[in-house]
């Protein structure tokens, strides 16, 4: 397993994205707690990765004395984040982990507003976990992939099964993946870039219709 | 260079994000920002706390490099950049005429990514 280049660094002070950079770019991963957003992001990004931490506020249901302020809550959302250069250092491409819950719809249209895609995670030990970051995706119209992230003990399923019980699109596409590891958290980046890219020129088609 | 530009009625209400309520449509978390010039001192605390960060930088940083530094809400450096690149004192790297203007964003990240593997 090959390991991040940043993890033998100490340096936590601020790394400046390089003075080449004149273009950046995002992606988004998602799915349920502790399904390796954190892991994939720590391992492909060139830089430590970052969090960031938002505090949503929400009207909390169940408000029966109408005289009262209705309650509030206060969560506070970490959302982690890598950097990779590219293009002979010409691009950032900025990696998001936001967890999935629906609750969090607010950050959501923040984080993804520009988005490329998002690679939604999933366990197979609890695949409804993802379904509330899937129905976040398809209300906010976001082309993404799936990755199958693999846990020990998890049980496999056929193809079929999964595409059934994730509810997706036959074009959607599904892989598997090892988030500790860099070249297969790569893979499932390139599995969705390559779908988005299809994706777009399907969409041109369409609209040139 | 004009200094930020200040409404002094609009100041102390929104000391935080300069008066402005909403960030600009192209300041998103990962738009990459560079200092250009100004005076600093007569901004408010976190807006010189953001222009601080650039003091002696070499390169950019993007919104969220900044909200992970200050530990600010990404919401509300969405903001303090946007009055900071109202005010002149931010602003965006310029793409080099060699990319433009067919410059496919997504198929380089695609070869970018296939590169590293
Ligand atoms: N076997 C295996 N373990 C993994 C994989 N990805 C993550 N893990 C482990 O699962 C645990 C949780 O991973 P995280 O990356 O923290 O998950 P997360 O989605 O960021 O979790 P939250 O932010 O808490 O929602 C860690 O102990 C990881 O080492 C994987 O692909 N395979
Ligand atoms: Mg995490």
């Amino acid at each position: 397993m090959d390991s991040a280049p940043w993890s033998d660094r100490s340096d936590p002070s601020v790394t400046y994205v390089p003075a080449t950079v004149t273009r950046s770019a995002k992606i988004v991963v998602a799915g349920g707690f502790g399904v390796g957003k954190t892991t994939l992001i720590g391992s492909v990004s060139e830089v430590r990765p970052l969090r960031m931490e938002e505090p949503i506020t929400q009207a909390s249901a169940g408000v029966d004395d109408l005289r009262r302020a209705p309650y509030k809550t206060t969560t506070t959302v970490a959302m982690d984040f890598g950097r990779i250069h590219m293009a002979g250092g010409r691009i950032a491409l900025y990696l998001f982990g936001l967890p999935g819950q629906s609750r969090f719809q607010p950050l959501w249209e923040d984080l993804a507003e520009g988005a490329l895609g998002c690679l939604v995670l999933a366990d197979t030990r609890d695949l409804d976990a993802s379904h509330d970051a899937l129905g976040l995706l398809d209300g906010a119209r976001i082309p993404y992939a799936v990755a199958i992230n693999t846990f020990p003990g998890a049980p496999g399923y056929p193809e079929e099964e999964l595409r059934e019980a994730l509810a997706l699109d036959p074009g959607t596409p599904l892989t598997v993946c090892d988030a500790r590891d860099r070249t297969s958290s790569l893979h499932a980046l390139i599995t969705l870039t390559e779908y988005l890219s299809e994706h777009r020129s399907a969409a041109l088609m369409e609209s040139r219709r | 260079m004009s200094g930020p530009r200040r409404d002094p009625d609009m100041v102390r209400p929104y000391v935080r994000t300069q008066g402005r309520i909403r960030a600009r449509d192209d300041v998103r978390l990962e738009s990459v920002v560079i200092a250009a010039t100004g005076p600093t001192d007569t901004l408010p605390p976190d807006a010189r706390r953001v222009m601080r960060l650039f003091a002696g930088a070499d390169g950019g940083l993007a919104v969220a490099d900044i909200a992970a530094a200050l530990e600010l809400p990404p919401s509300t450096v969405r903001i303090l950049v946007s009055s900071l690149m109202d005010s002149g004192h931010l602003t965006s790297p310029v793409p080099a005429a060699e990319d433009q203007p067919d410059f496919d964003l997504l198929q380089e990240v695609l070869r970018g990514l296939r590169s590293m593997v």
